[in-house]
């Protein structure tokens, strides 16, 4: 019998669908809090086939991937998904060179090419966001330059290294709402509109949810992107603009409590049926931590 | 590493804010978040013994949290 590891920290209500997905399968599933664990690669015992890794720490949960896959591991993400998906510069790096569209960029670390970058992008209002960090936190609407450089110097100075790598993105007037579409396995199958008054759109930032239809454009800019990331499981943050779909951000710790009921999609259990299928199959090769995501 | 299977739905806790007693709904899991219903802090499971639940404050939401 395959046993599936739940590689978690606390255990949202994510997790908790997806233990009692994998019960209603009869799945053999084992929680494995990764903060209590010790991933000494000389005695650590991995007494399951494959693992879904559900950190919402994303650094522990990048470690705990890393270091089960150094033991021939599939864990799903995988590390070159995690790469690309956790910070936002390098998923964006990625949609160019995959042709997909997604909204004008660029990364500055001082105040003066910042100003430079506004220009560059089209002028204000832009968009400053951590290269790294999720849940709509820490974004900054810039109106004009005198707020740029306010923001841009609280933020060098209060700021962790990871708050003074500048990411500069183009506003995008999204008309109250973006889309997420949760995509498996290379396949979109839901997606919701998150609406809301304010510029920020994420949930966790009070947006209501209504179900998305999918369409073929939807579905193709999806598969498009699952394919350039990587096969996996994605949430993939949409754009509606005059000139079609962009693709703002790729999540790889998908996060669907609120998507369930009006999309009308198990999506916990599809989670739980893709791990299982890929159970036995060749693992891709593993992350060595110095290979160029391709 | 641990099976987290056990037993909790006919267990009880009080909430080690506001002293509350919480009867769980369904089953937990060790690590699993919920809310005190009266003081509505977030807590954590931090396991069962002896026929009682363990409950703490949940950890405070940290930079790199999230999807």
């Amino acid at each position: 019998m395959t046993t599936l590891a739940l590689l978690h920290s606390t255990i949202r209500k994510e997790e908790k669908r997806l233990i009692r997905a994998a019960g209603k399968r009869n799945i053999d599933i084992k929680n494995i809090d990764i903060r209590k664990e010790i991933f000494n690669p000389e005695n650590f015992n991995a007494d399951f086939d494959l693992a879904l890794q559900r950190s919402v720490s994303t650094s522990k949960g990048t470690y705990a991937t890393a270091f089960l896959e150094s033991l021939g591991i599939r864990v799903i993400n995988s590390s070159k998904i995690n790469q690309i998906c956790e910070n936002k510069f390098l998923t964006s790096l990625r949609m160019i060179e995959a042709n997909i569209p997604t909204p004008k960029f660029a990364l500055v670390f001082e105040i003066h090419q910042a100003v430079q970058a506004v220009s560059e992008l089209g002028g204000f209002p832009v968009v400053i966001k951590p290269a790294t960090g999720s849940w709509g936190r820490l974004l900054s609407k810039i109106n004009d330059k005198d707020s740029l450089e306010s923001v841009l110097e609280h933020k060098s100075v209060l700021g962790s290294p990871q708050q003074k790598a500048f990411y500069i993105q183009e506003y995008i007037p999204k008309k109250g709402r973006d889309i997420r579409a949760f995509i498996i396995g290379n396949e979109l199958i839901c997606a919701i509109y998150r609406e809301s008054d304010h510029w920020i759109t994420n949930t966790s930032k009070g947006a209501s949810v209504k179900n998305c239809p999918l369409t073929p454009e939807l579905s193709d800019i999806c598969t498009r992107t699952s394919e350039a990331i990587g096969e996996g499981l994605l949430a993939v943050d949409i754009f509606e603009t005059g000139e079609g779909f962009k693709v703002n951000e790729v999540n790889h710790t998908m996060e669907f409590k609120n998507s369930e009921e009006p999309t009308g999609i198990d999506i916990a259990g599809q989670i739980i049926d893709y791990c299982m299928a890929k159970a036995g199959h060749p693992m891709p090769e593993a992350f060595n931590g110095l290979e160029r995501f391709a | 590493m641990k099976h987290s299977q056990e037993a909790t739905m006919n267990l009880s806790a009080r909430c080690p804010v506001c002293d509350a007693f919480i009867t769980p709904e369904e089953e937990l899991e060790e690590s699993e978040i919920l809310s005190c219903p009266d003081c509505h802090t977030m807590l954590v499971v931090d396991g069962v013994d002896s026929g009682a639940i363990r409950l703490s404050e949940a950890p405070q939401i940290e930079e790199d949290w999230g999807e």
